[in-house]
Parts: C-alpha cells; structure tokens; sequence
C-alpha cells in the first residue's frame, strides 16, 4: 500500500533498462507484488518496456540497467542512458560481472559462433561480456541471479528518502546463522560459497539445506584461495572446485583470478584442464 | 550437594516441560533441526534429542546414534541461548511521522515472552554471565536483554559426554553447571535417570511439581563420578597463563599472518560465540509507508565495514581481524571486563568451515613467544 500522504508532487522518474540478460531480474521488479502499489506511489515509471508501452523520454532520475555489454551497439547505448540518467543502479549478476555469458571471456567466441550458427557473419558480437561498470559509472550495484526483490524495493526506498540503503557486502554466512539455519558445509559436507559471496539474499540456499553457488557474487574481502583448498582437502574434485567459480559471477574479478588459480594448479600437478 | 537434591526418571521431562509451559514460558531446549542439536522450542520431551550424540571437530559437525538413549549426551548446541536472550535481529523502536511530528509507536520491551531454557550447560551460563555483565551491567544497561534475562527460567544440565573441540575446563569451568540455575540436571545411566539440584525457590516450586524422588549418597557419588569423567574428556586445551600480556607482546607476530591466509572472514565464530556481543543498528523505512524502524542487527569484528570510520576501514587486513577478535576475546576482554571472553565452548573451533582452531593459535603464539606450552588439539 501506498501512504498517500506521502505523495510527491513530482517524484522521481525511472527507467529500466535491458541489456544482454533473461529479464528475471527486472521481473522482479514485477514481481514485488504487496510493493508493487508503494513503488508504484513513490516513483514515476517512466520508461519500462517489459511492463509498460508508455514512454517518458529522459533525462530520468534513476536508470535500473539490467544485463551485461555484449555488442558494440551497447557500449554506445548505454554511454547514452549514461549521460540520462542521474543515477544508474545495476541490476544483477550479469549487469554487475558479466553474468553467465562471461563463460565466453575464458573461451574463443569465434569458435562458438561458428558452431551455433549458420551464419555466423550476420553477428556482431564482442570477445568478451562486460559489466555496466566496465564502461560508464554504476551509483549502486545489487548483485544476485536473479537479485533479491526486498533489496531492491529498500534501494528504491532509500533513493526516494534520499538516505543510504541497506545493502551489506559481508558473507552469506552472517545471514545464514542470523536466520539460525544449521551450516550445510560443517553439518552436512555439502561444499558452499556462503563464506566467499555477498549476503542480500537472505541464505536462501542454505535455508533449503543446499549449499550457496554464489550468485550473488563476492563478498568484500572474500578469501576464495583458503575455501577452495578447503573444498579439495575435503574430497572435492579440482575441476569441479575451478568449476564452481564458473557460474554468473565468472568474470567477477576475486572468482575469475580464483578459477584460473585453480587451473594453473591442475596443469601444474597434471590434472589437465577439460572444458 | 544440598537435601534437596532430586530424582527424576526420563518421563519426568514431558511432566517438566509441561509444567514450565503451563507458567506461560516458551521452552527452548536441544532438539534435531537440519542435521545438528539447536536450541529451540519444544512442546514435549519428543522433540527433545534421545539417543542422538554428536562428534565435534574443527571445522566439522555430525549427528551419531547412541545406544544408551540418553537425551542430553551431547556437548554444546548450535545455536546456544545467545539467539534467544540476544536475538540476531531486533526492534529499537518503531515510529510514525505525521506531518512534521514524529511519534514512537513501540519499544519493543513489551514483547517479550518469558523463556525456560531446559539442557543449557555449564559454558552457556558462563557465558551468560559474560553477557550480564557486559549488557545489563552497565550505566545504561539494554532493557530488552535485561527483561528477557529476568524472566528466564534455567534448567541446566552437566555436561557428561563434551566434545572434541571442548576445553572449557581450561577457561576456569567445568562439565556441572555452577550457578545462574534453577535447576540443574545430571543424565545418569543404569538405570536412566536425573539428579535434579535445586539452585533457586522458583526451581523447587517447578520441580515440586514433577514426580521426584529423594536422592540417595549413592545417586550423588555417581554425579561427582560423572562430572570427574568429563572433566578428563575435554577435547582440547588452552594454557591461560599470562594470556593477555601474551597476546598484547604478539601484536606484530607472524602467526597472524598465517591465520589470515586461511581466514574466511565470514563472521560465523563470531556469530556462534556465546559472548560476543557486537551489534549494528539500522534504520528500516519502507517505501510508501509512514512507519520507520530502528533494530539492532548482530554485526562482527571479521567484516571490513565494521571498523569503518571516516576516511576508510581501520582493519582492511585479515589478519588484523583475525588479530583484533582474539586478543579482544583473551585478553583486552580481562582489562574491559575482568575476565576471559572465552569460555571454552568450542563453537567457533567447530562452525569455522575452514577449521580455524583458536587453541592451536594460542599455542602457536606462546611457541613462537618462545614460551612452550602444552594447547590445541589432545
């Protein structure tokens, strides 16, 4: 519900934008729900294609960007948004590291290319998938794949009241025991990221007795070197520990130099690397 | 061990919880959630944890069956009383803006419903005296801890079969609870039953209520008998000498450079310490809405945001985290508050995912001190 006293004469205008992405993340903006009427109160929707035909043309004063740089129309395109916008917030892993398509950043999009499709001429495509911030200044970023709903309604909140948001870069595991839920690593021998990647999630994994995969991505001072040691020692195979940091934050700095860590450890010990 | 001292046979316990009950307190007692013995509500002696043991060990917990169906064979829960005395997240105060004027509509402090803790041990209520201390000992002590501390209800019980990451002998304790009870329990085999101390009025008024026999010399010598035996089965070890000019010397020693290499900084040891007690405070407002909210929110020495202050974190390293919580906990602990931080529970050795073992730190201090001493590992 929306407290109508509180209605802004002219209150903020925003725009959601779409890069290369699955839309989940601004779905879930839709998918708020109970928030849905408040969000809708307190800010001017200005342009959203998912949910409205409605266009409300810049500059706005706040830009949601949704997916990751992949084409060179989108290093333009988003310098323009860039320059619209007032603030620009990132919307999810591949906005934030380059998402699941940063897989192309450790291969050759070349050889891809020529094997999906049947002509691969028409393509115009970049060698690597970058985050927003590779490109133009990122005010706030919310990780997650997809991001947590309550964070971004708090962002909102928080940019409307013109106060700081609540968005911790600690582990997982500090939401893990608030919730009071049992550590699936030390209980059960489940491996999980909890202790590398940023909390804002709410341990959702972790409640469901599954290890965290780390979709949202590193926490601030995340030690992936002890945890991975840890997860080979405790019978992990190394392919499968390299393997783990491959997923939507691959090309997040602390998982890509941990990945490639863990490569150059299996060549050296003769592991061999298979992809 | 005083006259009135007790017996309980094993069905005494639905009777106990339902008497507790029926005085209106919610029962937190061990029980089985996800794979490890929690403190948590029950409703009846079957939600509590028969037959079940567990190993402890650095950086690994497991649930094991024991045979002689004994109910609080365990050593320390996870999570201990800490989450319901001191809740990971709480209310401040709520309040509703009306124009310009601001009124709090809440303090939380009346919610507070009355807690029985059945099966908390001796480190538990160590620590829980820590946390007296430090939370309700002070000029302006915290009313939600101090109401929910004054209207709880103790049951503890020895501690008879402790675990591989336990040394709470060596912190200045021991398996028998020793004060802050109202009743205080000892398992007993062959036959299975309880002797029941009583530490307060309102635990011989509760206890008169369950069936309960005298206990005899024998039943007594049997309790001093157990307790001696877990004494000797303490997992690990801690040498307290001089600890905290120890610690204070080793500021610069390279044993932290080691520990903040395998050093998650995840927060879980401190968020599993029974005596740690740092918070953050938030301001919730939710968008559309008048109502705004302060809580308090349980925050760690391990985060980086922690010790930032104007112009960036004072501790952006590791192994000065690592550094700042240990000689906080064993020995800044005894110039702050008189006493050891520590109390030898070994929640933090045990939940660490990595295994970080803070008795093999000390120990590696003392070594490279050039001090030998015995610790860690037994």
């Amino acid at each position: 519900m929306f407290d109508e006293s509180l209605r802004s004469a002219a209150p903020p205008k925003l725009a959601v934008w779409k890069f290369a992405s699955c839309d989940g993340c601004q779905l879930s903006l839709l998918n708020c729900e109970e928030e849905l009427l408040a969000v809708a109160g307190a800010v001017s929707i200005a342009y959203f294609p998912e949910a409205t035909r409605a266009q409300v043309e810049g500059p706005y004063d706040v830009s949601l960007v949704e997916g990751s740089v992949t084409t060179p129309e989108e290093i333009e395109r988003i310098g323009q948004i860039r320059e619209m916008s007032k603030v620009v917030v990132t919307l999810g892993a591949c906005a934030t590291a380059g998402g699941i398509q940063a897989l192309r950043n450790f291969a050759d999009v070349a050889e891809f290319r020529s094997v999906v499709y049947a002509h691969p001429e028409y393509l115009s495509t970049l060698a690597r998938s970058t985050p927003i911030s590779a490109h133009v200044s990122v005010d706030y970023e919310l990780r997650g794949c997809p991001i947590d709903k309550g964070q971004l309604v708090e962002l909102l909140g928080a940019l409307v009241e013109h106060r700081t948001p609540r968005i911790s870069t600690y582990s997982v595991c500090a939401e893990c025991k608030r919730r009071g839920n049992t550590c699936v690593m030390v209980a059960h021998g489940t491996p999980c990221l909890g202790p590398v990647t940023q909390a804002g999630c709410g341990a959702l994994c972790p409640a469901f007795e599954r290890g965290c995969y780390g979709c949202f991505g590193p926490q601030n001072t995340p030690n992936t070197a002890s945890l991975t040691d840890h997860l080979v020692r405790t019978g992990m195979p190394p392919q499968a520990a390299m393997r783990v940091y491959r997923t939507f934050n691959a090309a997040s700095e602390p998982f890509r130099r941990e990945s490639e860590r863990q490569e150059r450890a299996m060549a050296a010990s003769g592991t061999g690397v298979k992809r | 061990m005083a006259d009135d001292t007790r017996i309980m046979l094993p069905q005494g316990l639905d009777r106990l919880i339902e008497v507790l009950e029926g005085r209106g307190y919610a029962v937190v007692a061990p029980t089985v959630r996800t794979g490890a013995v929690s403190l948590a509500e029950v409703h009846g002696a079957d939600d509590l944890p028969w037959g079940v043991g567990d190993e402890q060990e650095a950086g690994r917990y497991r649930l094991t069956e024991r045979d002689d169906g004994k109910v609080f064979a365990q050593a320390a829960a996870a999570p201990g009383m800490k989450a319901t005395l001191f809740p990971p997240d709480e209310l401040i105060w709520r309040g509703r803006r009306s124009g310009s004027q601001f009124e709090v509509t809440d303090t939380g402090v009346d919610h507070v419903r009355p807690t029985a803790f059945l099966g908390v041990r001796g480190c538990d209520l160590r620590a829980l005296a820590q946390h007296d201390r430090v939370l309700a000992g002070r000029a302006f002590p915290d009313a939600r801890y101090v109401r929910r501390r004054e209207g709880a209800f103790i049951a503890a019980v020895t501690c008879t079969d402790p675990g591989g990451t336990c040394f709470c002998t060596s912190m200045g304790g021991g398996p028998h609870p020793e004060s802050d009870y109202d009743l205080a329990l000892t398992e007993l085999s062959d036959p299975h039953r309880f002797v029941v101390e009583v530490g307060t009025d309102l635990g011989a008024e509760v206890l008169a209520e369950v069936d309960t026999v005298p206990a005899t010399a024998d039943d007594e010598a049997a309790v001093t008998t157990a307790v001696a035996e877990a004494t000797m089965r303490m997992g690990r070890t801690m040498d307290t000498d001089g600890l905290r000019d120890l610690l204070y010397a080793a500021a610069e020693s390279p044993v932290w450079d080691d520990v903040g290499n395998r050093c998650l900084t995840c927060m879980n040891c401190t968020m599993v310490c029974p005596t740690c007690f740092c918070t953050t405070v938030q301001d919730v407002s939710v968008l559309g809405s008048a109502d705004a909210e302060r809580r308090r929110v349980w925050d760690s020495c391990f985060s980086e945001e922690f010790a930032h202050i104007h112009g960036g974190s004072l501790r952006t390293e590791v192994r000065s985290r690592y550094r700042q919580w240990l000689t906080h906990k064993l020995a800044a602990w005894q110039d702050q508050f008189d006493a050891l931080g520590c109390v030898g529970c070994g929640r933090c050795i045990t939940w660490c995912p990595v295994g970080i073992d803070l008795t093999a730190e000390v120990a590696k201090i003392r070594a490279s001190a050039g001090i030998p001493v015995a610790g860690g590992m037994r």
